[in-house]
């Protein structure tokens, strides 16, 4: 019992901290994979020693420092490391101060170091596939197996665009640091764009394992959390961390027990996560307040007022298009007119958002747009038009569960097609 | 670190740039260098003549190089200028770059390899043992 407890404090720690210790060791080494390696030694004899001397009452630090020790002990060896003298006082400064007030101190740099290492890993001279693999990889703790996974390509691919990417980062001289006040707006708008693209693969995820795609979601939210805290005066991170968890409060209630996608206006509400709402809601709230006003804070807005409503019959859908609108100025393109078409519908009838959708050009081979369509046809009685619809929909691939909900339609609608004589 | 700043652009006609255009992108490109300079951030640097003025030399694997009129490339984009400077980080470099005064074209941003330095001669064993004693 004892042994399998501290196995799972183990696994718990991994996740939470290995992320921090690795962060830390990068800013020092400047390499991630003798900092990634020395992580992951240092909980091999986790594993060893948890189970049989207990877990220490720190088990972060405690990582950070086995895996600072691993680290010297790897420069001892290596004759051919440049700058070791920098390096090595890099890691002497890692020894944690012996009192605990001061460990409250250590626990901010570590943070800091996360946050360092986020900019790193988002940095725009890098490729945007690879920005996402190494924030993952990097500060979420992921294999690289499992992020090969969750983006669809071999493994091997997904090893050597890590390769690549941590190699441009030492090569070229990426810093380790925050960005001055003059490059924020940029590289936090980087930033973001990649945790919301991590997030997305989690909650929309193309084809991808269910548990993977939990997984991303999870680490994404966590990580924005972490630029929330630290940059408590950017509105958008804000924006963007209630967005991601409005969105993740109907998680449950998305598929139902059959593993069948569940429409918005069809979910049990009952089963939308209410600590997840109220949390998005306020920091909503504060993000729109801050302004000035960013696609993020827009959309999560939007779905704040989705969350509001009890009853699906209770939207506001008209504020819902006056946000679109918004949102179409502050951040303009065709799947943003998409949705506000849907929302015209909803408003003001199935009519008026056809008339909308017809009008978007570029979104031809893009699956939502003729879901929508066929969606909007099928209220409207067009049955002959809304298989048509359904069918163009499921000839572009996508999420395997929303292709089984999109079938189930198209036989719907084909069944009450009247026989042609 | 040092950075080489490509430049690439579009050669402009020149018969169709007035002398006030020219007088202007030269001082604008000036007042650059200098900030270069009063930073110490430069290293080098130069524009180069216009395209019709380039040789090439080919090298193979025997034989003589050949020697042959005309650029490298004869792509639309051509390498007009270039800078090596001298940086603590990417960024400050990317810092510089943006500061170049252009209404079109492309920087390339490239990392000179470094030369090794003696303290990568020393021994970790050496440099653990000096890092701890300094503690």
């Amino acid at each position: 019992m004892e042994a399998s407890n501290s196995e799972s404090v183990v696994d718990r720690t991994f996740r939470e901290e290995s992320g921090r210790a690795v962060a830390s060791l990068i800013r020092v080494l400047g390499d991630f994979d003798l900092a990634e390696e020395a992580v992951q030694e240092a909980f091999i004899v986790a594993l060893e020693r948890w189970p049989r001397d207990g877990v220490p009452s720190n088990p972060g630090a405690w990582i950070t420092q086995v895996a600072r020790n691993r680290a010297i002990d790897r420069l001892r060896r290596d004759r051919n490391l440049r700058e070791k003298t920098a390096i090595l006082e890099g890691l002497e400064a890692l020894r944690p101060p012996a009192i605990s007030p001061a460990e409250q101190v250590a626990a901010t740099e570590i943070a800091d170091d996360r946050l360092r290492l986020i900019f790193t890993c988002c940095h725009p001279a890098l490729a945007r596939e690879a920005r996402v693999a190494l924030t993952l990889r990097a500060l979420g703790g992921l294999t690289t197996a499992e992020i090969a996974s969750a983006f669809l390509v071999g493994e091997s691919t997904m090893a050597q665009r890590l390769v690549r990417a941590k190699k441009k980062i030492q090569m070229a001289g990426i810093p380790y640091e925050v960005p001055d006040t003059g490059q924020m707006p940029e590289r936090l708008s980087g930033v973001l764009a990649t945790l919301y693209l991590v997030f997305n693969e989690g909650y929309l995820g193309s084809t991808s394992s269910d548990l993977v795609r939990v997984e991303l979601s999870a680490e994404a939210i966590r990580l924005c959390r972490l630029v929330v805290d630290q940059l408590p005066s950017e509105p958008e991170a804000k924006g963007l961390l209630a967005l991601m968890l409005l969105g993740d409060s109907r998680r449950r209630a998305r598929v139902d027990g059959d593993g069948r996608a569940v429409p918005l206006e069809e979910q049990d509400r009952g089963l939308w996560d209410q600590g997840q709402i109220a949390e998005g809601l306020e920091l909503s709230e504060q993000a729109a307040a801050a302004g000035p006003v960013g696609p993020y804070t827009v959309q999560a807005r939007i779905a704040a007022t989705h969350a509001r409503a009890e009853l699906p019959d209770q939207t506001d859908w008209a504020r819902i298009v006056r946000l679109y609108e918004w949102l179409e100025k502050v951040s303009p393109g065709p799947v943003v007119e998409l949705n506000r078409a849907v929302a015209v519908a909803m408003s003001e009838g199935p009519e008026a958002g056809l008339a909308l959708i017809a009008a978007i050009e570029g979104l031809d081979d893009y699956r939502p747009l003729h879901s929508a369509r066929a969606e909007l046809l099928r209220r409207l009685g067009r049955d002959e038009e809304a298989t048509d619809a359904y069918a163009r929909a499921l000839e572009i691939p996508g999420n395997e569960v929303e292709t089984a909900y999109l079938e189930r339609r198209l036989s719907e609608t084909r069944s009450r097609i009247p026989e042609s004589g | 670190m040092q950075y080489m700043l490509l430049l690439q652009g579009e050669e402009p006609n020149w018969e169709d740039v007035s002398p006030e255009e020219m007088q202007a992108t030269i001082e604008s490109m000036g007042r650059f260098n200098e900030e270069l300079k009063d930073a110490g951030a430069m290293v080098t640097g130069g524009g180069l003549r216009e395209r019709a003025t380039a040789t090439v030399v080919r090298f193979q694997l025997e034989g003589e190089p050949i020697v042959t009129d005309g650029p490298f490339t004869e792509t639309k984009e051509q390498l007009m200028g270039f800078w090596i400077i001298d940086c603590a980080n990417l960024d400050e470099a990317l810092a510089w770059t943006r500061k170049v005064p252009l209404q079109g074209g492309a920087i390339e941003v490239r990392p000179l390899v470094e030369h090794s330095r003696e303290e990568d001669d020393i021994s970790g064993e050496e440099l653990v043992r000096r890092a701890t004693e300094k503690k």
